[in-house]
């Protein structure tokens, strides 16, 4: 017979308000099985848990059901207060009888209290078949795979490495840097990107924990928290960069012009290139789309002129292996398409150009060193249009969400554009100005009231080319009236959309995403630097919009939930997941098809289905989906659940 | 104690019940108001444009008269006086160059002026140097029973920087009439603009502001409004003719100026209330509530 | 209604004018609205108190010169003890006035006001009237 305790709580009147809690303990009393049962005004203070300690001491009792509110808010507290007094903390149930009974029956209490009691017994019934449950504890390697070398990449490997464990950093450009490298830059404090973030570019160079691998890829990862392991690619460069000095004599002396990605196509690189003058590593790469040995079977000027012997024609992908104990994701983000925009002109007009494209045309780096110019001819524009939510906050047609940079982005790139041109004027549409960061609106203000950016309330219908100007037809809300600017170029704010292929990764990864493929968190209020997956964090903008202060930030919360981790030499896992019972199971595999963790394999020799339990997350699809009965979830099992079932319908 | 009295216009025609009610409770109550003499118009309205110094020669001009008076301090009783007077004064404290510019406009007068004056309301005299505990000491004939709500209008209190008190929560008034004994009635439009000038060439705005200010107070329970500028007296008091033939159902409400309630309060001859230049008869209510019974 | 804006607009000598007579800056204004919601006015005004400061900020010279508006102001500088971003909206509105009146037309002639009036006024009324609305 078991000796079963019921603390009924009152969380206040919460569900004292509602259930006669009295009543319930009385009656759970005499409960068989139930050899104590009482109530109390809050079972989670620190006096109840004591209560809770000197009855099971007292009662010697070998269970304990709370009644209580939801188990996602305190069964973990009273695991731990039966744990510390040596009662296996899987002998504790929580009987959910706030937001599954008083929260939702208050008009009538009679009823509620019966429910409630039906609830605690069913409990008490799963409670006799619990098993007590020790959890499973998983080695680790201490080490981690950061994937992505923009500046939410970069600063999670510092603080990983700085810490003293191991990074990998992949990245899939031939430098790190990220979108932070093409700024113009930085708002609020107008401070230059590049020189805030090349330093720490050379650290993770430089750092002896972090193996940087650029011009890299993802291709498999496998395993679970702790034990990942991952196979990357390492994209063919044609360069031998472990011979190559950096020199850049190939790249001088090659005799193809292309159009440059960094540039944002309004510049042109050579055939084989490195990504900026700062690059780390700075090594080149051969693009062999274009060079003319590849497209036309000669020149071959860069291999001619490396004194070192480094190009090499011959070269193909190859891959490494690494085994790794977490991954934080930090993929970033691109722009969507101006192209996609049909009333903007569906990016035909060279002089309608993107957020990014803005940056180089402002950076003191940039292709004109800061000059403004227009990409059609060269002119300095006099009247500049900024349009913000381009693409955001339409969801009839692209995405609903907000961009969150592009307030802040715009205000800065349309005070540059000042600066450079005092006697120009900057043009802002927009709909609402979010400047929600410290020193922000400060920033707005400044740009509207000393640049005298003059800010017009109101989407823009439409852009189109008249001569060399660009027509730009908008509205001011504020007096309701239709505004036509006769613009010389125009800058579209675009939505910041997942950087591409994150998708594919986030499968391989088993990450969740959302409709747009930004990576989905944990919880969004009080885990949002983890993912569903254990041992995968999120970092940066690949999983909302965000700019470099939030995004170092939660690079920064990742890295330190990764080293939380590694703080630790083995990795407990909860052990309510599936078990099978390989005498009943018939090897159908609908458990493999079903699970959405790839915990669940057949076993090739003896055909029956094995769970790897450091991936089970314990959702319980296999044994729902079994037809045997073979896949059962520790302490949820079938019986148990029936036991359940028969108390609530026994009336 | 002499301070030096700067009337205004209207306090000499129209507002005369104001000036001769202010002069004797100050003197009942030991101040004695020395008018200025040569005193000028004082502009009635602040001019609001930066190039406009020419309009800052009459209220500076004025000052220029109390500093050879010997005097340190100005009193007004007039709201929009006050306000022209003070904020000139400011205009010049805080810009020398413009100082410069209107003595030397002024070049015959005998003494230059350097921002020494101080501009006050005779409601800070009241407040600061007798005190409102030392009235209730001399009130003869508390105001008992006696429902008022005082009217601030705008140039008592704004802006902020120029106002005598709180310019959205302002409790002087009060003060000064619960020290008489009366009952403050509170309201929300206390404070707003009774549309002053435009009664001379739109008549309509005013009915329409006097009217909302008057039924706040009404409806909160007032019986008397107390104000202490002659253009508010004039809109809330006489032009509540025309606010009765666009509203029939307005009653009508009798109009003070705080120095006639105080006056009566201090058991002073009725004469000098002047309760004859009100033009909503104030002296029924005053009876009935007996506080006057030489009606 | 179609506003065509350009550089001239906003660099007009209009809008130069308004800020050298008000000293105040017209860019400051981030119509938030709150000078019309506690405009005593308003309800007499053809152009609500923030849309002529966004009227000045588009450069619409005519509509804002023409307004009656300007004129129903009193000066009752509510809107200066709230606006948030410190605009004296008051000085603003004499700016406007002042541009008109500079050209030597009397929004009120005095020659125009009835004798009855004259008679019936305080002068204190007449005084500020006629230095608010005469050349």
């Amino acid at each position: 017979m078991s000796r079963i305790g019921v603390f009924v709580c009152h969380c206040g009147l919460n569900i004292a308000g509602t259930v006669d809690v009295e009543k319930a303990a009385r009656l759970m009393s005499n409960y068989p099985g139930v050899i104590y049962a009482s109530d109390y005004v809050y079972m989670c203070s620190d006096p109840g848990q004591d209560m809770i300690k000197e009855v099971v001491k007292e009662k010697k009792l070998d269970g304990i059901v709370v009644a209580a509110c939801s188990p996602t808010m305190h069964e973990i507290t009273f695991r731990n207060t039966v744990a510390s007094i040596g009662l296996n903390p899987y002998r504790c149930e929580i009987a959910n009888i706030r937001e599954q009974c008083s929260w939702v029956h208050q008009d009538n209490k009679e009823i509620a209290t019966e429910k409630a009691v039906q609830i605690i017994e069913a409990t008490v019934e799963k409670l006799k078949l619990d098993k007590s449950l020790v959890p499973l504890s998983i080695p680790i390697t201490k080490k981690a795979l950061v994937i992505g070398g923009g500046i939410a990449g970069i600063q999670a490997s510092l603080d990983i490495a700085d810490s003293g464990y191991e990074v990998v950093l992949v990245e899939k450009n031939q430098s790190i840097g990220g979108h932070m490298l093409q700024l113009s830059e930085t708002f609020p404090t107008l401070d230059c990107p590049q020189c805030i973030a090349t330093p720490r570019m050379v650290q993770v160079g430089q750092h002896p924990k972090i193996k940087l691998l650029a011009y890299s890829e993802v291709e498999e990862v496998s395993g679970y928290v702790g034990n990942f392991k991952v196979k990357i690619r390492r994209k063919v460069s044609f360069v031998d960069w472990d011979k190559c000095t950096g020199c850049g004599l190939c790249i001088e002396k090659c005799p193809v012009k292309v159009l440059s990605e960094f540039d944002e196509f309004l510049a042109k690189r050579k055939a084989i290139y490195t990504l900026f003058p700062q690059a780390v590593p700075n090594k080149p790469v051969i693009d062999s789309n274009n060079c003319l040995y590849f497209t036309k079977g000669k020149c071959r000027a860069c291999e001619k002129n490396c004194s070192v012997k480094a190009i090499n024609f011959e070269q193909k992908d190859s891959f490494i292996e690494e085994d790794v104990g977490a991954i934080i994701v930090a993929t970033g983000y691109d722009l969507m398409d101006k192209a996609e925009i049909g009333e903007y002109g569906y990016g035909k007009y060279e002089d309608v150009i993107d957020g990014l494209q803005a940056e180089r045309v402002l950076a003191p780096a940039g292709p004109t060193n800061g000059i403004p110019y227009r990409p059609s001819d060269g002119k300095i524009p006099k009247e500049v249009v900024f349009i913000q939510c381009v693409g955001s906050r339409d969801p009839e047609h692209y995405y609903p969400y907000c961009s969150k940079v592009c307030c802040m982005y715009t205000i800065k790139q349309a005070m540059l554009y000042k600066h450079a041109v005092p006697d120009g004027q900057a043009y802002v549409f927009y709909m609402d100005i979010r400047c929600n960061g410290k020193g922000y609106e400060e920033f707005l203000q400044r740009g509207i009231e000393e640049d005298r950016i003059l800010y017009i309330r109101g989407r823009v219908s439409k852009v189109f080319k008249d001569g060399d100007k660009i027509e730009v037809w908008g509205a001011d809300t504020l007096t309701g009236r239709k505004i036509e600017i006769s613009a010389d170029m125009v800058v579209l704010a675009m939505a910041m959309v997942p950087s591409q292929g994150v998708k594919k990764l986030a499968e391989k990864l088993r990450l969740a995403t959302d409709e747009y493929g930004f990576l989905t968190e944990a919880h969004p209020k009080l885990r949002p630097v983890e993912s569903l997956t254990a041992g995968c964090f999120l970092a940066g903008a690949a999983q909302a919009p965000k700019d470099i202060p939030e995004a170092v930030a939660q690079a920064s919360g990742a890295a330190s939930k990764v080293l939380s981790l590694f703080s630790q030499d083995v990795f407990y896992h909860e052990p309510i997941i599936g078990s099978v019972d390989e005498e009943v199971c018939v090897g159908c595999g609908n458990c493999v098809n079903i699970c959405a963790y790839d915990a669940v394999e057949l076993d090739l020799v003896t055909k029956v289905a094995k769970v790897n339990p450091a991936l089970c997350e314990g959702c319980g699809a296999c044994s729902a989906a079994c037809p045997s009965g073979a896949m059962q979830q520790n302490n949820f099992g079938k019986r148990q659940i029936f036991e359940m079932v028969d108390a609530f319908t026994k009336g | 104690m002499k301070i030096s009295y700067f009337p205004g216009c209207t306090l000499k025609t129209m507002a005369k019940d104001f000036e001769d009610s202010a002069l004797a409770s100050a003197s009942c109550l030991g101040i004695e108001l020395v008018e200025l003499p040569r005193w000028n118009c004082c502009g009635t309205v602040y001019s609001l444009t930066s190039d406009d110094l020419i309009h800052q020669v009459a209220p500076i001009r004025n000052l220029i008269r109390v500093k050879e008076q010997e005097d340190n301090r100005v009193v007004t009783l007039c709201s929009m006086c006050y306000h022209t007077l003070k904020r000139a004064n400011k205009l010049v404290r805080e810009d020398r160059e413009k100082l410069d510019k209107l003595n030397n406009l002024m070049y015959r007068e005998d003494v230059k002026y350097d921002g020494e004056i101080e501009v006050l309301h005779l409601l800070e005299i009241l407040k600061n140097e007798v005190s409102f505990n030392q009235i209730a000491k001399k009130v003869k004939i508390p105001l008992k029973e006696l429902k008022v709500a005082p009217y601030y209008g705008c140039l008592l209190l704004r802006p902020p920087e120029i106002g005598l008190d709180d310019a959205e929560n302002p409790t002087i008034l009060k003060d000064f009439l619960e020290s008489i004994g009366a009952e403050v009635i509170d309201y929300p439009y206390q404070t707003e603009c009774c549309a002053s000038y435009h009664t001379v060439v739109n008549v309509d705005l005013v009915v329409e502001r006097a009217h909302d200010i008057l039924s706040s107070a009404i409806n909160q329970g007032a019986e008397a409004i107390v104000l202490s500028c002659p253009l508010c007296g004039f809109n809330l008091d006489n032009r509540q003719k025309e606010i009765k033939e666009k509203f029939s159902d307005f009653k009508g409400i009798p109009v003070f100026y705080f120095t006639q309630l105080l006056a009566l309060s201090l058991g002073l001859d009725e004469k000098v209330c002047g309760f004859e230049l009100n033009f909503v008869d104030p002296r029924h209510l005053l009876k009935s509530k007996h506080l006057t019974g030489r009606v | 209604m179609r506003t065509e804006i350009s550089i001239k607009n906003t660099k007009s000598k209009f809008l130069g004018k308004v800020e050298e007579l008000s000293g105040e800056s017209i860019y400051a204004c981030y119509q938030c609205g709150k000078c019309s919601a506690g405009c005593p006015s308003i309800s007499e005004m053809d152009i609500s108190p923030s849309e002529i400061i966004r009227l000045v900020q588009l450069g619409e010279e005519k509509e804002v010169l023409n307004s009656k508006t300007i004129w129903i102001c009193a000066s009752c500088f509510t809107c200066v003890t709230r606006c948030p971003k410190g605009v004296d909206l008051a000085k603003i509105m004499e700016s406007l006035r002042q541009i008109n009146l500079r050209k030597n037309v009397d929004y009120v002639s005095p020659l125009s006001i009835p004798k009855e009036i004259l008679s019936q006024v305080p002068q204190i009324a007449l005084v500020s009237s006629l230095r608010k609305f005469s050349a």
